[in-house]
């Protein structure tokens, strides 16, 4: 091998050419400084939220079309239910008691969908190139979660709206409602982070589709979304017993609804819940880079 | 040339940075931009990169060629951080990436090899994800975005949705992205690939006006001979995992031909790039590089491009 390293190129060709360049690409010369601990991830969070609005800015299609679904169960399961009686709700209608439901539901169904979204982000070289930026693997995953917090928030404000239009009697404290904020953001955050932990595992698109069927539904059942836990048999009160939705329906309720909840408990399963979820997916990630 | 680097290259590695190269302003050694010493790399029983020593001075641009399957984008996927390699293989300004991936990626702007621009987002809001993951303030962000947005002459299509750009226009998109934060080291996997002729030069018009105003340091792969020889200061032919040639492209040329003039019968006809590349790379289709993933990768982005 010739080790000859070659004479470098003039920097620039000549004074004027260089100062107008100066004037055209001033910040371009320097790189900015470097942010430092906490505000990494504050800073992250905040690019990957961001990215989400955006987003939804530009296509609106995809709130409209997950619109849709609550609504059906709200309109049909709930209005039906509501006149058998059929399910025990503690002497409020049932449509009341299955809006915080559909709700977490709701908002579920998106998280799920963000394992899907990271792997399509790989295989378009989106997530490559995020993985070449001064951003720890746990601080893009923290983003990634909160940003299915986002949008699964103004999703739960259209099933809100909706239900309000359909004559459910929900609060509207505004410090109950910052409360339902945190409960859909947390919530969000664990099941995203739990679909994006399983896409770290399969790394296809098809895998994790079926895996997302396969689970979002058993996930809805075995919860409090539908019917009070009292009502199940035993072995599903104990999945229900261990699935983060169920906590975050409980709070829901309790909130929006004014029934008895167990807050403390509830806010403490979601907490523990998403940061063990971040934990699983940003040791996962690495997988995707490969 | 050099033998092939011995297995296991992590243990004779330095562990001061390699200072080969120009002396800074101050009269101090600069370190390599980068220095790779016996670089490896093995996906399963394919050695991807197989001692690759390699180091690029800072300022120049720095090509790296040679044939599909020849381990280009896996050394760069090494030297970004995205594959993990052993403490010792790879630094990047003195840095190793084994141990200091933060402070590498921050010297790095990097230009994958796929087209990887948010078609869902526009071009500003493409540039100023970049920017703010780069940890550009509030303040400098808007201002800094249109600067790198201007540099690739996309300012007027700024605010159009990614998804509507054409294929020079989605590259030049992501060089804005690379450039926004200021990178010491400009890292493009074949940037040209796919696109018309027009639009190729238009890309290296860009990388050379933001180059001589920020003096950056440039490493690229293609696999247009012709660009190589105009605009990089040395290239390095690749092959199986390590560099069989080295040198600036008018050294590379001279040499074969002066080979082929010594052979018997030889002759004297100019030579090109080109053919300093058949010649490293062997005539015809090779057995072991360019299997079919890689055409089947190379043609997915050529088409994504056209
Ligand atoms: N993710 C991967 N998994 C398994 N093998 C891989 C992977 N990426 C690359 N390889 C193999 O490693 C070798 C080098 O591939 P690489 O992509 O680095 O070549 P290249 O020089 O960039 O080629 P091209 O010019 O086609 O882009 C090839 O044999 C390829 O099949
Ligand atoms: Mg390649």
């Amino acid at each position: 091998m010739s080790a000859a390293p070659a004479a470098q190129r003039p920097v620039s060709a000549d004074g004027t050419s260089a100062h107008t360049s100066v004037e055209r690409y001033g910040l371009l010369l320097t790189a900015p400084p470097a942010r430092r601990g906490w505000r990494v991830l504050a800073a992250r969070v905040g690019a990957m939220c961001a990215v989400e609005l955006q987003k939804l800015r530009h296509d609106r299609t995809e709130l409209y079309t997950r619109a849709v679904q609550p609504a059906l169960w709200l309109l049909i399961f709930g209005e039906t239910f509501t006149r058998i009686r059929a399910i025990p709700t503690g002497g409020i209608p049932y449509i009341d008691y299955l809006a915080p439901g559909i709700i977490a539901q709701s908002a579920m169904f998106i998280a799920i969908f963000y394992g899907i979204m990271i792997i399509w982000e790989r295989d378009a070289g989106i997530l490559t190139k995020l993985l070449v930026t001064p951003t720890p693997r746990s601080a893009l995953i923290t983003g990634k979660a909160f940003a299915a917090g986002v949008k699964a928030l103004i999703q739960a404000v259209v099933v809100i709206a909706i239900a309000a239009v359909l004559g459910v009697a929900l609060t509207w404290n505004p410090l109950r409602l910052l409360g339902v904020a945190a409960a859909v953001i947390l919530g969000s955050a664990f099941f995203s982070c739990l679909s994006m932990s399983i896409a770290g595992i399969v790394l296809t698109r098809d895998r994790l589709m079926g895996i997302g069927q396969a689970i979002t539904m058993p996930l809805f059942f075995a919860s409090n979304a539908l019917y009070p836990v009292a009502v199940m048999p035993g072995w599903l009160q104990a999945i229900s017993k261990v699935n983060p939705l169920s906590y975050q329906v409980d709070a829901l309720r309790g909130l929006l609804l004014g029934t008895h909840a167990h807050l403390g408990m509830d806010y403490l399963v979601l907490v523990v819940a998403a940061a063990l979820g971040i934990t699983a997916a940003s040791a996962l990630l690495p997988r995707l880079a490969r | 040339m050099k033998p092939p680097g011995t297995a296991g290259g992590a243990t004779e590695a330095t562990e001061a940075p390699a200072v080969t190269g120009a002396p800074g302003a101050a009269g101090v050694p600069v370190p390599d931009a980068v220095a790779c010493s016996a670089l490896e790399y093995a996906f399963g029983t394919t050695k991807a990169v197989d001692g690759l020593d390699l180091s690029v001075v800072p300022g120049e641009v720095f090509g790296l060629l040679g044939p599909n399957g020849a381990g280009k984008t896996t050394a760069i996927r090494c030297i970004t951080t995205l594959l993990s390699v052993p403490a010792g293989m790879v630094r990047v300004f003195g840095h190793d990436v084994a141990r200091e991936r933060m402070a590498v990626r921050r010297l790095l702007g990097y230009v994958p090899q796929q087209l990887s621009a948010d078609a869902g987002l526009t071009g500003r809001e493409n540039v100023a994800l970049f920017a703010r993951v780069f940890d550009v303030s509030r303040r400098e962000r808007a201002e800094r975005v249109a600067q790198a947005l201007d540099a690739v002459g996309l300012t007027d299509a700024a605010d159009r949705l990614g998804k509507t750009y054409s294929g020079g226009m989605v590259r030049r998109l992501e060089l804005a992205q690379a450039l926004v934060s200021a990178p010491r080291l400009l890292i493009l996997d074949e940037p040209t690939i796919g696109l018309d002729p027009i639009a190729r030069t238009s890309v290296w018009e860009h990388i050379n006006a933001v180059r001589s105003a920020t003096g950056m340091t440039v490493l690229v792969t293609t696999h247009y001979m012709d660009e190589a020889d105009q605009y990089c200061d040395r290239v390095a032919l690749m092959h199986r995992g390590r560099i069989h040639a080295l040198g600036t492209p008018q050294e590379l040329r001279d040499d074969l031909r002066e080979r082929r003039r010594r052979e018997p019968g030889g002759s004297d006809a100019a030579t090109t790039l080109e053919d300093v590349f058949r010649d490293v790379a062997g005539s015809g289709l090779d057995d072991q590089g360019g299997d079919f993933r890689d055409v089947r990768s190379t043609r997915r982005t050529a088409s994504r491009v056209g």
